[in-house]
């Protein structure tokens, strides 16, 4: 069973490498019980998206 | 939008603006040579770097429409310039140099965002992150998100500027900076989980109290 500070350094890793189907399975029993990790979850894929969005110079003061 | 600078209705006075823009400018090339000098680590090149980028960008003034379509542009330049360096160049600067900051060591952070069992502090709990709706909100976004950046130890800015801003792979990271698999995987973690820490606590809920 994983903890939230295993769970959320698995959800950054998500973004660098593929998950083993293990992974993926011990992760998402986690998440469906833990609201916190699943919002940890979104913000990591919202960190990729500001990211791309700031050097895409989408930075300015419009959209 | 990638697809700004290929607008149709180009207007002359707003493309010649964006260069007499001075503080436009200034500010520009203050972000670009901050984001290259933390990548390369060696001033002269990043200022090299930037001068080029900015260079091709002036010979091609005439497709920008709007400073943002500038911008765009000459950050996609200095990138692949940046990135050209980091693959040429030896490191010059062993990783295990760059500081991890004070106070800023990955254990204690780990402390204060878990209890010992490794489930969340209560008070640290993730919340949920409204999005910018309006320009003047959006613009002040950006400078939070930039202080965050800044405020993050130099070597997990310059991991994740690498894997984010660069879109490198971790295996080139890996090989570029002589640093391990999971030690890469650890710090982007850490990186990333203090970045989420700034940024709700001084923009997504700082709006909320």
């Amino acid at each position: 069973m994983l903890n939230c500070k295993q769970a959320t350094q698995m959800l950054s890793e998500k973004l660098d490498r593929p998950l083993s189907t293990k992974e993926k399975l011990n992760l998402g029993v986690h998440t469906s019980m833990c609201s916190s990790c699943r919002q940890f979850g979104k913000q990591m894929q919202e960190l990729r998206f500001i990211s791309k969005r700031y050097t895409k110079g989408e930075n300015e003061s419009e959209k | 939008m990638t697809n700004v600078n290929l607008s149709p209705e180009i207007d002359n006075s707003a493309m010649t603006n964006a260069f007499h823009d001075a503080e436009f400018i200034a500010e520009l090339r203050r972000q670009m040579l901050k984001f290259a000098t933390l990548q390369v680590r060696d001033s002269q090149l990043a200022e090299d770097a930037v001068q080029e980028a900015m260079l091709s960008a002036y010979q091609h003034i005439d497709r920008f429409a709007r400073q943002s379509a500038f911008k765009t542009w000459v950050f996609s330049i200095l990138k692949n310039k940046v990135i050209d360096l980091l693959r040429k160049e030896k490191r010059h600067t062993a990783v295990s140099q760059l500081e991890d900051g004070p106070n800023l060591n990955g254990e204690e952070l780990m402390d204060q965002l878990f209890k010992d069992n490794g489930h969340w502090q209560k008070h640290e709990r993730p919340q949920k992150w409204d999005q910018p709706d309006h320009e003047v909100e959006n613009a002040h976004f950006w400078r939070v998100f930039d202080a965050c950046l800044n405020a993050l130890p130099e070597k997990y800015g310059r991991f994740f500027m690498m894997r984010e801003f660069l879109e490198m792979e971790t295996p080139e990271i890996c090989h570029n900076e002589e640093v391990s698999v999971s030690n890469l995987n650890v710090t982007l973690y850490r990186a990333r989980l203090r970045l989420r820490e700034c940024l709700e606590d001084n923009w997504y809920q700082a709006k909320v109290s």
